[in-house]
C-alpha cells in the first residue's frame, strides 16, 4: 500500500473503538455479578435467569416478535412490488411515497399516525396500529434493496421470456422472482430488524394495551436501571448479529452463483 | 392479439403498482394530511380536540378551525429558542460525525477490495444493534460511578475545577447524538471517495503540491456531494430526535423532538403538537433542499 498514513489509520482505529468499545462495555456488564453498572465484581448468569423469570418482558418480547413477523411480511410484499414497479414503469408519486417515510425523521412518521388512527378510524392503539406503522416505513427499504438487484440485472432476460411467449405472470414468476428472490429475503430479514429494533414509531403508535420490547426496555432504562437490560441487549445483539450473517450469506451465494454463469456480461 | 398483450402489460403494471400505492395513500398521505388540519383545530378540554361543530347551541368552549397553534408558538420566545437549540445541537452533530468520518471514509476507500469491505461491514455492525441499547451504553461510560467519570474529576481536581457530573448534560447529548448517526455520514462519504481517480492524486504530487494541498485541492472538492449528502442524513434525524435528550440529557435539554413528544404524550395538546410536527417538517424540507442544491452546485463545479 503506497499512502498507508499513519495517521489515517490512528483515526480510523479511535473511531472503530469509539464504535465498539460502549456495546462491549454492555455485553461485559450484562455478565457482571453486581446491581450497579460500575465496576467488575465478578462473573454470574443471574441477569438472565432473572430476565427468564421475567413474565412481563417474555411477553414483550412475543408481542414483538409477531409485530415484526407481520410487518415484515407486509413489507416485502409491498415492498417488493414498488421495486419493481418503480423500476420498470415511469412513476411519479409512487417513488416519493415510497422513499419520503425512510428519509424523515421517525417521530413525524410516528405523530401523523395516532393522530390519523385516534381521529379517523376511531381505533384504540395497540398491535395493528403498530404494525401498519412499521410497514409504512419498513416498505421504502425493501423497494431499495429490491431496486438495486433490478438495476444491475440484464434487461434482455425479460424480453427473451417474453420473447418466448411466457406471459407477464409466467415470466414474473419464472423468470423475474427467482432472480430478484436474494434482495425479497434480504429486505424481509431487514424489515424484521427495523421493526424488532425500533423505537420511536412504536412508542407512539403502541397505546396503552400490551407490553412491547423497546418500550419494555425505555422504561427500564428511563425508571430502574438493573444489569438486566444489559441481558436483553446482549440477546438482541446477538439476534440480529444472526440475521445478518444469514441475509450476508445469501447476498454472497446469490452474486457467487451469477458469476459463475458463462457468458454473464460484467455491468 | 397485440390488443390483449396490451391489456395484459396494462394489468400487470396495475397490479404492481396499485397495492403500495393504496396502502401508502391511507397510511402516509392521510395521515400527514390529518396532521396538517389537526394542527388548525382548538384542543379539547381534557386533550384530544375540541369538535369543528358545537355539540348544542349553549355549548361553551371554542369549535372550528383557527390558526392559535401557530400564533401560540410565536407567543413565548421559549419555542424558538428549543427550535434554535435543536438547529444547533444537529449541526454540531454534523460537524463532529463528519471529522470523525472522513479520515475513516478515505482510510476505507483506499484500502485493497476485501479489506474494504470488511471495514465497511465493521461501521455498520453497531448500527445493527438496538438503538437504545446504543443510547443506554452512553448511560453506563458516562455514569457518575464510571470509571470515566472519575478519570475527568481526578483531571479537573488536579487543577483545582469542581467535579462535573457528565450525564444528563448537553455533553451526554451531543455524545449519544454522534454515536447514533456516525455511520450515516461514513457510507456516503466511502461511496463518494471510493469514485475517486487515484491519478489525479499521483498527478498533483508530481505538480508539486504537499499533503494538505492534495487533500484541499483535490480530495475534498470531489468529495463535497459526499459531504452534504452525509451531513443531510445525519442533521434531518438528528433534528427530530428525541430519545437522546431524553435518556441522556437533562431537564433543560429539551429539542423539538421533546416538545412534540409532550404534547402528544404528556399535556395532549394536539393542535399545538400537530402545528410543531408541521414546523418540523417545513424545516426538514429546507435542509433537504439546501442540501440537494448545494450538492448540484458542487458538482457542477467540477464538470465546468
Amino acid at each position: 500500500m503506497k499512502r498507508g498514513n499513519p495517521w489515517l489509520w490512528s483515526a480510523a482505529v479511535l473511531v472503530y473503538a469509539f464504535l465498539y468499545i460502549p456495546l462491549i462495555i454492555v455485553v461485559l456488564y450484562s455478565f457482571n455479578d453486581s446491581r450497579l453498572n460500575a465496576e467488575w465484581v465478578g462473573f454470574t448468569l443471574f441477569w438472565y435467569k432473572a430476565l427468564f423469570n421475567n413474565t412481563e418482558m417474555l411477553l414483550a418480547a412475543r408481542n414483538s416478535l409477531i409485530i415484526a413477523l407481520c410487518a415484515s411480511f407486509c413489507a416485502t410484499l409491498l415492498g417488493t412490488m414498488s421495486g419493481l414497479a418503480i423500476h420498470r414503469y415511469k412513476l411519479r408519486v409512487l417513488p416519493v411515497l415510497v422513499f419520503t417515510p425512510v428519509a424523515m425523521p421517525e417521530i413525524l412518521l410516528g405523530v401523523s399516525i395516532l393522530l390519523f388512527f385516534l381521529q379517523v378510524l376511531n381505533f384504540t392503539l395497540g398491535m395493528v396500529s403498530i404494525i401498519i406503522a412499521h410497514t409504512t416505513f419498513c416498505i421504502g427499504f425493501v423497494a431499495i434493496i429490491v431496486r438495486a438487484r433490478l438495476q444491475g440485472m440484464d434487461e434482455s432476460i425479460f424480453e427473451a421470456a417474453r420473447d418466448l411467449g411466457a406471459s407477464p405472470w409466467q415470466t414474473f414468476r419464472l423468470v423475474t422472482l427467482p432472480l430478484i428472490m436474494p434482495a425479497v429475503v434480504a429486505g424481509a430479514l431487514m424489515s424484521f430488524t427495523l421493526s424488532i429494533d425500533d423505537f420511536v414509531i412504536t412508542f407512539f403508535t403502541k397505546g396503552v394495551g400490551e407490553p412491547i420490547l423497546p418500550i419494555q426496555i425505555y422504561t427500564m432504562i428511563k425508571v430502574a436501571v438493573t444489569p438486566e437490560v444489559n441481558a436483553i441487549s446482549t440477546l438482541l445483539m446477538l439476534l440480529t448479529l444472526v440475521m445478518i450473517i444469514i441475509a450476508a450469506r445469501l447476498e454472497s451465494n446469490a452474486s457467487s452463483e451469477e458469476s459463475t454463469k458463462p457468458g454473464k456480461t460484467v455491468k | 392479439m397485440i390488443k390483449s398483450e396490451m391489456k395484459e402489460k396494462q394489468l400487470a403494471r396495475l397490479l404492481v403498482s396499485a397495492p403500495p400505492l393504496l396502502f401508502l395513500i391511507v397510511f402516509f398521505v392521510a395521515p400527514s394530511l390529518i396532521m396538517i388540519l389537526t394542527s388548525f383545530r382548538f384542543p379539547g378540554e381534557f386533550g384530544g380536540l375540541a369538535p369543528v361543530t358545537p355539540p348544542s347551541d349553549k355549548a361553551i368552549g371554542e369549535y372550528g378551525f383557527t390558526s392559535d397553534a401557530y400564533q401560540f408558538f410565536f407567543s413565548d420566545f421559549i419555542y424558538t429558542e428549543i427550535f434554535l437549540k435543536s438547529f444547533a445541537v444537529a449541526f454540531g452533530t454534523t460537524l463532529i460525525c463528519l471529522i470523525l468520518a472522513y479520515p475513516l471514509a478515505v482510510l476505507i476507500a483506499r484500502s485493497r477490495k476485501h479489506l474494504r469491505n470488511l471495514m465497511v461491514l465493521l461501521v455498520i455492525l453497531p448500527f445493527a444493534s438496538n438503538f437504545l441499547i446504543r443510547i443506554y451504553a452512553w448511560m453506563i461510560i458516562l455514569g457518575p460511578e464510571s470509571a470515566l467519570s472519575h478519570f475527568v474529576n481526578t483531571v479537573l481536581a488536579a487543577f483545582g475545577i469542581a467535579p462535573v457530573t457528565l450525564l444528563f448534560s448537553p455533553f451526554a447529548v451531543l455524545v449519544g447524538m454522534v454515536y447514533v448517526h456516525l455511520p450515516f455520514m461514513v457510507l456516503p462519504l466511502y461511496t463518494n471517495l471510493e469514485k475517486h481517480d487515484p491519478s489525479l492524486l499521483d498527478a498533483a504530487q508530481d505538480l508539486g503540491a504537499n499533503a494538505w494541498q492534495r487533500f484541499w485541492r483535490v480530495t475534498w472538492p470531489l468529495s463535497l456531494p459526499g459531504v452534504f449528502s452525509g451531513s443531510a442524513l445525519v442533521f434531518i434525524p438528528v433534528l427530530g430526535m428525541f430519545a437522546v435528550p431524553d435518556i441522556l440529557g437533562g431537564t433543560g435539554d429539551i429539542l423539538i423532538g421533546n416538545l412534540i413528544k409532550d404534547q402528544f404524550l404528556g399535556t395532549r395538546d394536539w393542535p399545538f403538537g400537530s402545528a410543531l410536527s408541521i414546523m418540523l417538517t417545513l424545516a426538514v424540507l429546507s435542509v433537504a433542499g439546501l442540501t440537494t442544491w448545494f450538492a448540484r452546485s458542487a458538482s457542477g463545479q467540477r464538470a465546468t
